[in-house]
């Protein structure tokens, strides 16, 4: 896809989350808007799958984990850009008896979601377990996840990091959104990750580095990350993003991780995002 | 009735020979363990089926969350540990991997209880009953014998959904017959009797059976129900026991709150009001000791059985 075709989704997508959470005056915008470049990017060029039929097994296809639950908005918005459900359900998002949930979950059987979120450092062992049957099934499809740098906190994140590793999981490639925020201010003051690109080292990953708001970036590395598949190693990404990225009042801060824009708000961050496909 | 004594070995050895059989009949099951293989019984998985058993070392967060993961593309399967590390450490694991996001997950928990004996209080789960039946989608079976904890361990295969498996450690004597067919959610009445009503479930139901003929000694006629599946419950067979009986023993290896006694009080105390007496442990938790000192001293014994029938009895009209 095209630079320029990304960067309109992108656009939309963050239109849809900063609408979806103020329609609700509740969700999380910050990390959402942080990691729209990627999961555009994920679901416009990267994998492959069947969003018009959803199965929960996906054989043959890529799957996705989104470890860090909090930025749904993000993923629904991505979901159903993509395909998977009508782009006017956006617009029930945490509200009673949507698919939306605040935080993913399947019970409710939203396509797109194969496994609940939210509560912190469980995706990572699943995508692990997914990947691992994908390779007993001989099903070529690769794993792919996204956490949150606060995340890394949680201790079962370095289990399965240890797991993945001694297994030679080498079909799961797993995205750090590293923009150095969380709920209580900088990680850095509230538990340093110490050097994070030699932690995954050590821990036996092939570690990248990548710009998670420059799509020619992002390619560059999500193609070396899929070619370094198959090769024994699982695969990490540490990918550098802004929180809020796009919103100029919400950048630079952990503010916004979890508060949603007041209507003056709203309109101040509309007037900043281009509609590109269409409002829900 | 008389119970034939078929032999004597531990449940945990049963769910090893349920997974073994397993292995060789469902290509789906797979099993996972957290450094505990031997203790689980599951060496012989590990030995036929290499390639779809998974060692997951000392990390049963983890263990849960790839099994959760691993029923994704149609697996089915089995994590192995002792009831403590099956639950209590991992309980928001199983809450939000497995319970709410619906996956087939099956875990088998040993060493439950107070019968896991010399290691002590912090091995010794008593609350494991209480924290499973608690979550929605989650299916509980506590087996009571060797027979028995082989035959659910196969059943629980062809049941879409989570379930958690509770056995144990000590060798017990074996008495459901090796044929017998291990229906989830259905009770099996052991014995009749008019006098009083006593479930059971797991180790309690053989501590039962013993406390039947002393009952039986002192003129008590005792009705004996093996409620190997606390949840969903035979409500059921517990009514049409109980409206005979007019009063109930629940007898179970766990605390008392939150387990089966618990469980039977809520079908009791909206359908048919009556004594209940509990043998159980009294909050409280465990220590070091034999399996058999330790439930006598924490109540759980043949005696406790036996006392706890006589006073249900009593307390009638």
């Amino acid at each position: 896809m095209e630079n320029s075709a990304l960067e309109k989704v992108a656009s939309q997508v963050r239109r849809d989350i900063v609408r979806m959470v103020s329609a609700v005056n509740s969700g999380h915008p910050g990390g959402s808007l942080g990691c729209t470049d990627f999961l555009s990017f994920l679901y416009f060029e990267q994998m492959h799958f069947n969003a018009e039929s959803f199965s929960m097994d996906g054989i043959g296809e890529d799957l996705f984990f989104l470890s860090n639950g909090h930025i749904s908005p993000v993923w629904y918005s991505v979901l159903a850009r993509a395909g998977y459900f009508p782009v006017a359900e956006l617009g029930t998002f945490r509200k009673l008896s949507s698919r939306l949930q605040g935080h993913p979950s399947t019970d409710k059987k939203l396509p797109g979601i194969r496994m609940a979120s939210g509560s912190l450092g469980q995706g990572l062992s699943v995508a692990a377990g997914a990947a691992q049957v994908k390779k007993l099934n001989g099903d070529k499809g690769i794993v792919y996840t996204l956490h949150g740098d606060g995340e890394l906190q949680e201790g079962q994140i370095w289990e399965a990091a240890m797991y993945a590793a001694a297994n030679q999981v080498d079909n799961l490639i797993a995205t750090i959104d590293y923009n150095g925020r969380q709920i209580d201010g900088d990680v850095e003051d509230v538990l340093s990750l110490g050097n994070l690109a030699q932690k995954w080292q050590a821990f036996g990953w092939n570690v990248l580095e990548m710009d998670g708001h420059n799509f020619a970036n992002i390619r560059e590395n999500m193609t070396k990350a899929k070619e370094m598949c198959g090769k024994g190693k699982p695969v990490v990404i540490i990918m550098k993003t802004e929180m809020g990225q796009g919103v100029d009042y919400m950048m630079g801060s952990h503010k916004w991780h979890g508060v949603a824009p007041n209507p003056e708000q709203l309109t101040a961050a509309l007037a900043q995002l281009e509609e590109t496909l269409g409002d829900y | 009735m008389e119970f034939e004594i078929l032999g004597n070995k531990d449940t945990r050895s049963g769910f090893g020979e349920g997974l073994a059989e397993l292995g060789r009949t469902n290509p789906n099951v797979v099993a996972l363990c957290a450094d505990l293989t031997g203790s689980l019984k599951m060496d012989a998985f590990q030995k036929e089926q290499p390639e779809r058993f998974f060692q997951a070392g000392i990390a049963e967060a983890n263990m849960i969350g790839l099994a959760a993961g691993m029923t994704i593309g149609g697996k089915i399967p089995y994590t192995g540990t002792f009831a403590n590390f099956s639950t209590g450490r991992v309980y928001d694991q199983i809450r939000q991997s497995v319970a709410y996001s619906q996956k087939n997950v099956k875990i088998c928990a040993s060493h439950a209880g107070l019968t896991l004996g010399e290691d002590g209080a912090t091995h010794q789960i008593l609350e494991d009953i209480g924290m499973m039946r608690m979550l929605p989608n989650m299916t509980v079976i506590v087996p009571a014998d060797f027979n028995q904890t082989k035959q659910a361990t196969i059943a629980i295969a062809e049941h879409q959904g989570p379930v958690y498996l509770r056995f144990g450690r000590p060798v017990m004597p074996i008495f459901v017959k090796p044929d017998a067919k291990f229906v989830i959610g259905k009770a099996d009445v052991l014995a009749e009797g008019t006098d009083v009503t006593i479930i059971a479930c797991g180790h309690l139901v053989w501590k039962s059976i013993e406390a039947l003929n002393i009952l039986r000694e002192k003129g008590i006629s005792a009705e004996l129900i093996n409620m190997h599946t606390i949840k969903p419950l035979d409500v059921d067979a517990i009514l049409k026991s109980v409206s005979k009986t007019g009063c109930v023993v629940t007898a179970e290896e766990h605390m008392m709150n939150g387990g089966l006694g618990e469980a039977v009080s809520q079908v009791l105390s909206r359908s048919f009001p009556c004594p209940q007496e509990y043998v159980a442990v009294n909050d409280s938790f465990g220590e070091s000791g034999t399996p058999m000192e330790l439930m006598t001293k924490y109540g759980i014994d043949t005696q406790d059985v036996v006392n706890a029938a006589i006073k249900a009895i009593a307390r009638k009209a």
